[in-house]
Order: structure tokens, then sequence, then C-alpha cells
């Protein structure tokens, strides 16, 4: 789900920097012509294919009896929600996803404001190298260089963890600690391509405002609160609403950590999960088709309001 | 002379709370250096390490060679050689995809931003809703359909879909409705090219910043995709590097008991195999920082 940053935190600055995504001039565009066709053509249909499509199938699955005797209402969504592991998938996932989104906005805002204030051009720049490199991890292999860093016979922070009364893997990794576990491995793949984009944004701020604010007697303290804050909290919303999305689609860390403690951490602790045992432990392609569905609609929702309010971040 | 002394006293004050709070942000900032930047260093030193090394000594002690050599030699030698298999998975995969992405996208976002077509609109917004959804959200569906027309297991099953790239054909589209010159399209025009001509000939050689940007972060995404190789690649035979790390992981007993045997795996391969599959994104990220934060930042490059 993390791989999602690496782009998916790229996307926002054309939005936001542009008056609006949309409001491109329609001034000499040339004439619809075979090439344009020609052209996009390829496009349109990977968008069908692999955009549309099959979103559009999994609707008609979600929607039609698992015997395939037709339409069946909102059966195979109810069928999946009594199951006795949505509601605690839908618990775990809620409680990694709050924790992880507080961490983002509380200390990308800060290390970002913190990076910012260096006056040494060159720790400046070390920093938000370090910051990010963990970015180049996402996915699999940061969560296997976790597994190291939480196994107290190996972790170079085992004193850390032995200081928490923890003295074996099986100790740290308990389903309790889960939801803070998983928020710190997604914070440490992620947050410093966060804190790389905040720190562009706080250059942004013109010059003049922060001196005029500055010779008005505002500290540091106030420059951030009463300036730099309020002129990149579109930008924190943007993080929050992309952190939310990828979030909610939970997948790869459960399952790494579901298979190094076999089972321990079931392997249904996340919604994708859940609808991965459905599709091929359970054959039940209706009821995995009705849980993808239910988590597209968070995607799409989050998605969606953010296109429709693209002129929302056009108000500086 | 009260009042003097009096703000010699608050200046004094204030810088001594000013050290202070200096003080208090440099622990903060030497905390957050060493979260981010120990573990990478650890696995890059623990790469170098005997098992026993490994939970013996110090952390931040380096291995020897032939350590280094041993794990190596574990590491390709695992379930003859599968490891090398997949990490050629990789490499096809993502080039695959890359070269697809690159096909596809930029034409459509040239024809996006410079020409007029019926449903343009409609594309455009298709666009930027499906490029802000998680990749991971229609992966389940996706499959659903490609089991469909039976392409389970076949290669093509990750290479299409990662090919679908709408970030692509966004940034792409971003670039020539900013920073191409319709004048200078207009010009080779009058000069006799057709419009195929004023594609090749003058607007992609002025995009090159743009495609290799897309190309980064398409090798990137696709390098790093866990789930739809996962979901779609039943056979090892056929797994990334990514998913690879699963049987190396099910084949350590440190963390699955039951594996101790021959083909079993020690820690510091393990290691070993995680600083392997990130290697080639690594390497991006350290050479091109510069390139690809200019990317992040400024998503239209030029404005």
């Amino acid at each position: 789900m993390k791989s999602n940053t690496s782009d998916g935190s790229s996307v926002g600055a054309g939005f936001l920097r542009r008056r609006s995504a949309l409001a491109d001039s329609p001034k000499r565009r040339m004439a619809p012509s075979a090439m344009s066709y020609a052209f996009v053509g390829p496009y349109l249909l990977f968008t069908i294919a692999f955009g549309l499509g099959p979103a559009l199938y999994a609707l008609y699955l979600g929607f039609t009896k698992r015997d395939g005797s037709g339409f069946a209402g909102f059966a195979n969504f109810t069928h999946v929600m009594k199951d006795f592991r949505f509601v605690p998938a839908v618990e775990h996932v809620g409680f990694f996803v709050g924790i992880w989104l507080v961490a983002l906005i509380i200390l990308v805002t800060f290390f970002s404001l913190l990076v910012h204030s260096i006056g040494a051009n060159r720790v400046r720049t070390s920093l938000r190298t370090i910051y990010y490199l963990p970015g180049a991890l996402a996915g699999a292999s940061s969560v296997m260089l976790w597994l190291f860093l939480l196994d107290p016979t190996a972790s170079p922070a085992n004193f850390l963890l032995r200081a928490m009364g923890m003295d074996s893997f099986n100790q740290v990794v308990v389903p309790s600690h889960m939801p803070v576990i998983f928020a710190i491995i997604a914070f440490w793949a992620g947050a410093g391509g966060w804190i790389v984009i905040m720190y562009g944004a706080l250059n942004n701020i013109s010059q003049e405002i922060m001196e005029a604010a500055r010779i008005d007697g505002a500290g540091p303290l106030q420059l951030a609160l009463r300036i730099q804050i309020p002129m990149i909290r579109k930008w924190i919303t943007y993080m929050v609403i992309m952190s939310l999305a990828a979030g909610v689609q939970l997948f790869v860390e459960p399952q790494f950590l579901s298979q190094a403690t076999q089972g321990s951490i079931p392997n249904d602790y996340s919604l994708n999960q859940l609808a991965y045992q459905y599709a091929f432990k359970q054959n039940d392609f209706h009821g995995a088709s009705a849980i993808s569905l239910l988590l597209l609609i968070v995607a799409l929702s989050l998605s969606a309001i953010f296109v429709a309010r693209g002129g929302l971040f056009d108000k500086e | 002379m009260s009042t003097v002394a009096n703000r010699t006293g608050t200046s004094l004050r204030a810088s001594l709370t000013g050290w202070s709070v200096r003080g208090i942000l440099g622990v903060v900032l030497l905390v957050s250096v060493l979260f981010f930047g120990v573990p990478l260093l650890w696995l890059v030193l623990a790469t170098t390490k005997s098992g026993h090394a490994l939970s013996v000594n110090n952390p931040f002690s380096i291995g020897t060679v032939h350590d280094f050599a041993f794990n190596w030699s574990q590491l390709f030698d695992f379930q003859d050689g599968a490891v090398g298999t997949w990490i050629k998975n990789s490499a096809i995969y993502s080039v695959g995809a890359l070269v697809i992405t690159l096909v596809i996208s930029i034409p459509a976002g040239y024809a996006l931003a410079l020409t007029e077509f019926r449903f343009r609109r409609a594309l455009l917004v298709v666009t930027l809703v499906v490029m802000l959804i998680p990749n991971t959200a229609l992966v389940l569906p996706i499959f659903l359909e490609l089991n469909v027309v039976h392409l389970i297991g076949s290669p093509l099953s990750v290479i299409l879909p990662m090919s679908f790239y709408p970030f692509g054909v966004y940034l792409t589209y971003i670039y020539f409705s900013t920073s191409i010159p319709r004048d200078l399209l207009a010009a080779a025009r009058m000069d006799g090219c057709s419009e195929f001509q004023v594609f090749t000939r003058v607007a992609m050689p002025l995009a090159t910043p743009v495609i290799a940007l897309v190309g980064f972060f398409n090798f990137v995404q696709n390098w790093n995709n866990f789930f739809l190789p996962f979901v779609m690649l039943p056979s090892s035979k056929g797994y990334p590097i990514q998913v690879g790390l699963t049987a190396l992981l099910a084949s350590t007993p440190s963390f699955n008991p039951s594996s101790a045997g021959a083909q079993s795996i020690q820690l510091p391969t393990l290691a070993l195999a995680t600083m392997v599959s990130v290697l080639p994104v690594l390497l991006v990220f350290l050479f091109s920082q510069r390139f690809l934060i200019r990317g992040m930042t400024a998503g239209g490059i030029k404005e």
C-alpha cells in the first residue's frame, strides 16, 4: 500500500499549483483528427480494460447471487458484513490508519518546519536525504527489514524492546501491538516523501510575508503557527486524503507478519486480506467483490471529493 | 539604570531559553536521524555477518568478506537459483510495463493537451480520479476479470495492469499544456511537418524530462508492487523478487521454526535478500534524488 506514496505524493503538486487541473484553456487546440484518436486510443483501451472494466465486473459480481442465479441485491454485502471477521478487520484498519494519520500530521509538519529553519544548506539537504531514502523500501522490503528490527535477538534497538519488557519476537508482535507497529513501518517508509513535499511548500512562501511578520515581532513559533502552517494547510489536507485512501488498503504488512508469526496475527487481519481469503480460500468471488467494492468506494469518494473541490485549493 | 538591568536580565533569560530550546530541538533531530537512518545502515552491515555474529556482536560492527560471500551463495543457491529467476522476473515485469506505459502515456498526454476530440474532458476527469485511487484498490477486481479470460499466471497479468498508469498521462498532459509553446508547433506545421512529424520531431524531443520522470515513477512503482503479482502469479517460478521474499521468509527458522532443514535460510541471508530486492530502486533514489524531488514538488515541472 505504501508503494502509492512514491508517486501518490507527487500527484498533488499539479492540482495545488495550477489554478485548477481542469481549467485549461480551449484556445488554439487542434481540431479533432484521426491522429488524436490514434494517440489517445491505446490509453482509452487500457483505461477501460484495467480501470473501468474491473470496477464494473466487481459491481456485477457483487450484486449477483453466488450460485449465479441472478440479481442478489445487497445480500453479498450483508453476508460479508455479518462475517465474524469483518468488524475486527474494520477495527484493525481503523486503529492503524488513525494512529498513522495523527503521526503524519504532527510529525511531518513539525520536521518540515524544523528542517526548513536550519541555516546550513548542507545539513538541510542531508537531513532530507536521510528522511527520504527509506521510501525506496516501499512495500514488502520495508516490512521485511522491520521484522528484523522487531526481533530482540537481532535488532539494533533491542535495548529499547527489552526496556519495554519484550525479550522475544513473539512478545513484540502480539495482536494488540499491531496497529502501532504498522503505523511505525508506514511512517518510516512514507514520511520522508511528505517532509520533502512540505519543505518545498514552505520554500514557496514569499520571503516578504515572512519578513513583514518578523518586523512585527513574530518569533519562530508564531511564524510557524500564524503563517507557515496556515499556508501549507492545503498540502496537509492532501497528505491526509492520500494517506487515508492508501491506509484503508492495508495488505502487505499484516500478510508478512501473519506469516512470520505462524498465524498468531491472523491472515484475515485487514479488509483486503479478508477479501483475498474470500476469493482464494473460500472461492467466493461474489463476497470478495463486495469487500473490494466497499474499499473501492472509500478510495473513489476520497479521490472524487478531492478532484471536484480542486477549486478549494485555489483560495489561498 | 534599573530598566537597563532589567533589559539585560530578560535578554539573558531569553537567550538561555533560546539555548535550551535549541538543545531540545537538536536532540529531537538526532532521534529522527537515528529512526530514519539506522535501519538502512544496520541492514547493509547485517549482510556482512554470520548468523552468530548478528545476534552476539555489536549491531554496528562490520562483518567479514567471507561471511558476506557465504550469505551471497546461500541466497543464490536457494531452491536451485530461484532468487536469480525472481530478480529476472522483476526486471522483465518492471521494464516491460515501463516501455508499454511510455508508449501509451506520452501520446495520450500530448493528445489530451494539444488536440481536441470527443469525450476529451471526460477522459481527463477519469484520469484524475483513477490516478488518485491507490493501485491496490483494483487488484482483486482485475484478478476476477483476467480470470475470465484465462490470463492468470501469465506475465501479461502483471505487465498489462501495471502499464495502465494514469499518473503518467497526467504528468505528460500538464507538461505539454504548460511548457510547450504552441507557436513552435504551429511553425513546424507551416514548414510542412505532418501532425505526426510535429509530435515526433518537435514535441517529443522537448518532452525528454517528463518522459524520464514518468519512467522513473513507473519503474519504482512496478518494482515495489507486491499485491498485484502476489494475486496474479500462483507459481513460484513467476514470482518477482518482492513476492519471492515471502518464500525466503517461510524458509527462515527464526520466523518459521518448522522450516529448519537443508534449505533453511539464515537471518543475515534474509537481510541480504531484502537488500538485493530494493537495490535497483535504492540506486534510483540515491542518484536521481534531485530529479525525483523536483518531480514530487513540481508536478507540472514548469509553470
